[in-house]
């Protein structure tokens, strides 16, 4: 991304307790201009505390946060103003209407009396649903209720959206859909922070990865370069009995070669060929940003 | 948008902005559309309800109280009671419900709206419909003989800002408690008392000193003389204590629901 502007948002040494926990843990996190900026982590890795920072819902005990060239928490409101969130946990108002969703948020978000219609009508398209536009929220399939909470962020045209698990608990079909709505978001320009614990959809959409763990950036990079970098281009899965596989990671750690368990499998890292004795039980592929996240991070993710 | 980047205006944004109060207002407005009925009818129909059910049973048997008949006396007292109601019940239950379990004031705080203009927008409009349902039951009776006043006229402000305080207790009352089950020690320990000792279906002389002295502390009483001065005719300078009071309790509650939300809604 070459652009003049400030970077979308901009975190410096962030901290953010509650009581004994430390949720964020001097995160870093930079979001230029214009880019798609993936959040990657386990449950509980402060994702979540991360996105309610952005919006001053939650106020950092440490650190610098700006967010649109506006410093946190005091000037939140102008950059509230520009933000588009969608929240992990659905909070549309069930016994309204589609439509009346979107009239309340374009109250919300101050777009004058002359422009509401064609805000209305621009993400019921979005959501594609035009057609239901009457119909209650709460006679909405799971997939439109996740299309309308993510159009009814959009109905200021934001110039950041914040995206905070869009597709957790999702069919992949509508998972799909919602890719193809984040991307077109990202084709137009629209900077984007999305948090995800979905390595895929964070190879998908994102530009760049930010994977943390315990509050902290361990590693930020495109995601094929992350992958290069910490994980080499193959990746060699060995399957076979427990006893069996405990046996591959002796022989891998011998030679230096980090290991990950996955599910039935154990999957070796580095080197160039399947750990010695186990070729015929060794299946060969390109190493992905799955491997990358357990290497780093120590945790399997969720 | 990257094409067009906007530089960012230096000036804040200031505290209690209309756009805000009136994108709430908005909110709140068209989520009434979908269940006025239900919510005038009850407001509405629960206090002419006691205003018959008393005002008749015990009217036959009583015919004045403090120089007033029995039914008009009833009729005024009912409609602190409904102010009182129909603000503080649904204020408590709303918005423990929006924060808990709808997570509505997540949405609401995403878009440029504070916590004191969501606090304030809703209470407004909790207070403009105490404004309108308080003055059924004064309706209702003069139908059935209570002589229309030109003082009458001030109902809705009296109910009015009753309203806003009771709706402001309601959002503290939720705001500070854990549980909704809690909310019965509230109804029935502090609302319960607070109606009975007010005026509302007796007169205050009826009860022991210590009692008539307490209700000047109790905001249902001075908003039920209020609404009996606009009725039957104002007492005078006193009214203006009344006045100052519901200000001064609504505005103390105004800075208390705002503290507490804030501490709800912001970690």
């Amino acid at each position: 991304m070459t652009s003049s502007a400030p970077p979308a948002i901009e975190l410096r040494g962030v901290v953010k307790r509650f009581g004994e926990i430390t949720a964020v843990n001097g995160l870093d996190l930079v979001v230029p201009d214009g880019a798609c900026v993936g959040l990657l982590g386990p449950n509980g890795a402060g994702k979540s505390t991360t996105m309610r920072l952005l919006t001053a819902q939650a106020i950092a005990d440490e650190g610098e946060l700006s967010v649109l060239g506006y410093r946190l928490p005091d000037d939140s409101k102008q950059a509230r103003a520009q933000c588009g969130v969608v929240p992990q946990l659905d909070n549309l108002d069930v016994t309204l209407t589609v439509e009346q969703n979107l009239i309340v948020f374009c109250h919300l978000y101050r777009i004058p009396k002359a422009d509401r219609r064609a805000a209305v009508e621009r993400a019921l398209d979005i959501a594609r649903l035009t057609d239901r536009r009457d119909a209650k929220v709460d006679k909405l399939s799971g997939g439109m209720r996740r299309r309308l909470l993510i159009a009814r962020a959009l109905v200021h045209q934001p110039r950041l959206v914040l995206l905070d698990e869009p597709t957790v608990g999702l069919d992949p079909q509508v998972r799909q859909e919602l890719w193809a709505l984040i991307e077109r978001l990202r084709s137009e320009g629209t900077s984007i922070l999305m948090s995800t614990h979905y390595i895929e959809e964070a190879e998908r959409l994102c530009d760049t990865v930010t994977i943390v763990s315990h509050g902290t950036a361990v590693a930020t990079g495109a995601p094929s370069g992350l992958v290069a970098e910490h994980a080499g281009e193959l990746a060699w899965e060995v399957f076979g009995p427990p006893t069996m596989l405990s046996e591959v990671e002796t022989v891998a750690h011998a030679t230096g070669r980090p290991t990950r368990r996955t599910g039935t499998s154990v999957t070796v890292l580095g080197g160039d060929a399947a750990p010695t004795g186990f070729e015929s039980s060794t299946q060969r592929r390109t190493a992905n940003l799955e491997d990358v996240f357990v290497l780093l991070t120590g945790e399997e993710i969720a | 948008m990257s094409t067009t980047p906007v530089q960012p205006q230096p000036e804040r944004i200031g505290r209690l902005e209309r756009p805000a109060l009136m994108g709430v207002l908005m909110r709140e407005l068209i989520n009434y559309s979908s269940f006025w009925r239900s919510s005038a009818f009850s407001s509405i129909m629960e206090p002419v309800i006691y205003l018959l059910a008393f005002g008749f049973g015990i009217g036959a048997l009583v015919d004045e109280v403090d120089g007033f008949r029995y039914l008009d006396f009833i009729a005024t007292g009912t409609v602190g009671m409904s102010v009182m109601y129909s603000s503080a019940f649904p204020s408590m239950f709303s918005t423990f419900v929006k924060y808990k379990f709808q997570r509505t004031y997540d949405a609401i705080l995403a878009a440029p709206v504070d916590t004191e203009e969501v606090v304030t927008a809703e209470a407004l409009w909790i207070g403009v419909r105490a404004g309108v349902y308080g003055c059924a039951p004064v309706i209702v009776a003069t139908f059935f003989g209570l002589d229309p006043s030109w003082g009458m006229f001030a109902l809705p402000a009296i109910c009015f800002i009753s309203g806003l305080g009771w709706s402001l207790f309601g959002i503290s009352i939720a705001a500070t408690l854990n549980s909704i089950d809690n909310f019965s020690y509230v109804m029935t320990g502090v609302l319960t008392p607070i109606m009975l000792t007010a005026g509302t279906f007796f007169p205050l002389s009826q009860l022991p000193d210590w009692a008539q002295a307490l209700a000047q502390a109790n905001p249902l009483f001075h908003c039920v003389e209020l609404v009996r001065g606009a009725v039957f005719g104002w007492h005078g300078m006193i009214d203006l204590w009344h006045v100052g009071f519901l200000v001064a309790w609504s505005l103390v509650l105004w800075r208390i629901a705002i503290r507490q939300m804030t501490r709800r809604l912001v970690d």
